[in-house]
């Protein structure tokens, strides 16, 4: 088992109990928001998705500048997981909060709210990482490239959120600096947050572990064979060697 | 079920169904890993059937 296989079950286990357990307290616990009603539960699953997506996104970039620091492909390889693993908790805020927008506002999508457009514009920023990877040949390249996108991307993250914060027109709900949540949709929202954290620590690990793994197999059979097996081809993902 | 609800389980379904296709493409790959880890133990096997087959060198 790899490093990253390490702890993987019980890991996996909290996950599971610390999501099932705000799954519950959103639906049974929670109160019914009076003007929302019960669509404003998408809250617990939503904001928890954008913000984990957020810090992953700051995660990939941190990496990275590790990577560039130390030249160890393992680093750019940590950081490829996590935009990965954050553009698909992003994809989830984008669906649930438009499916929430059409339950409440009636529109899936508003292009003159700025917390809307700043995350889609921040996921489509992250949705070209993949294309540049694949764009380069030289995997040396190719990481070096990727770390610096991943560090520039990884810097406007906050910024955009800032200046989306200090925004004056908008539609978008302020709800964690209202100020008036009541303490039960607090320890709610607290717990789904640490869910979906833990789930994206699982996903990244798991992940880690499936790709360590296959560098293990792919090492194994050129010592035992004295062939890489089938060839790769171009690929967006880091090869590193086991 | 109102409207709302009904927007409600759909927002909760799409984080499930996300999860869900995830845990099933790991699966996959899970699947592809045991089978090529069983090809290299086969290739080992043979391999070393085939050491003990070979004759001893003459001094």
């Amino acid at each position: 088992m790899s490093l990253y296989g390490k702890g993987l079950r019980p890991l996996s286990i909290a996950t599971a109990a610390v999501l099932t357990g705000a799954l519950v307290m959103a639906f049974l616990y929670a109160p019914r928001e009076a003007e929302q009603g019960n669509i404003q539960r998408i809250f617990y699953i939503h904001v928890p998705l954008a913000i984990v997506a957020l810090c992953g996104f700051v995660a990939g970039g941190v990496f990275a500048i590790q990577h560039l620091r130390t030249r160890d492909r393992s680093h750019d390889l940590r950081s490829y997981v996590a935009i990965h693993m954050s553009l698909i908790l992003a994809v989830g805020a984008l669906v649930t909060g438009s499916i929430w927008a059409r339950g409440f506002w009636g529109h899936w999508w508003l292009w003159d709210e700025p917390t809307l457009v700043s995350f889609l514009i921040v996921f489509l920023l992250y949705a070209t990482y993949q294309p540049l990877r694949f764009s380069i040949e030289d995997p040396e390249r190719q990481a070096r490239y990727a770390s610096v996108f991943a560090v520039v991307a990884g810097a406007f993250v906050p910024l955009n959120f800032a200046a989306v914060r200090m925004a004056t027109e908008r539609t978008h709900p302020r709800t964690l600096t209202a100020g008036g949540m009541p303490g039960e949709v607090w320890l709610t929202f607290g717990v789904a947050l640490v869910g979906m954290a833990l789930l994206f620590v699982t996903l990244w690990k798991f992940e880690m572990a499936a790709k360590h793994s296959r560098f293990e197999l792919k090492a194994l059979r050129r010592r035992l064979t004295g062939d890489a097996g089938p060839a790769a081809g171009r690929s967006a993902a880091p090869q590193v060697t086991a | 079920m109102s409207t709302g609800e009904k927007y409600l389980v759909a927002a909760y379904l799409v984080f499930l169904a996300l999860v869900l296709v995830y845990v099933a493409i790991m699966v996959a790959r899970l699947g592809r890993l045991e089978r090529d880890l069983a090809e290299l133990r086969e290739r080992a096997a043979e391999r070393e059937a085939a050491e003990e087959r070979a004759p001893e060198p003459v001094a």
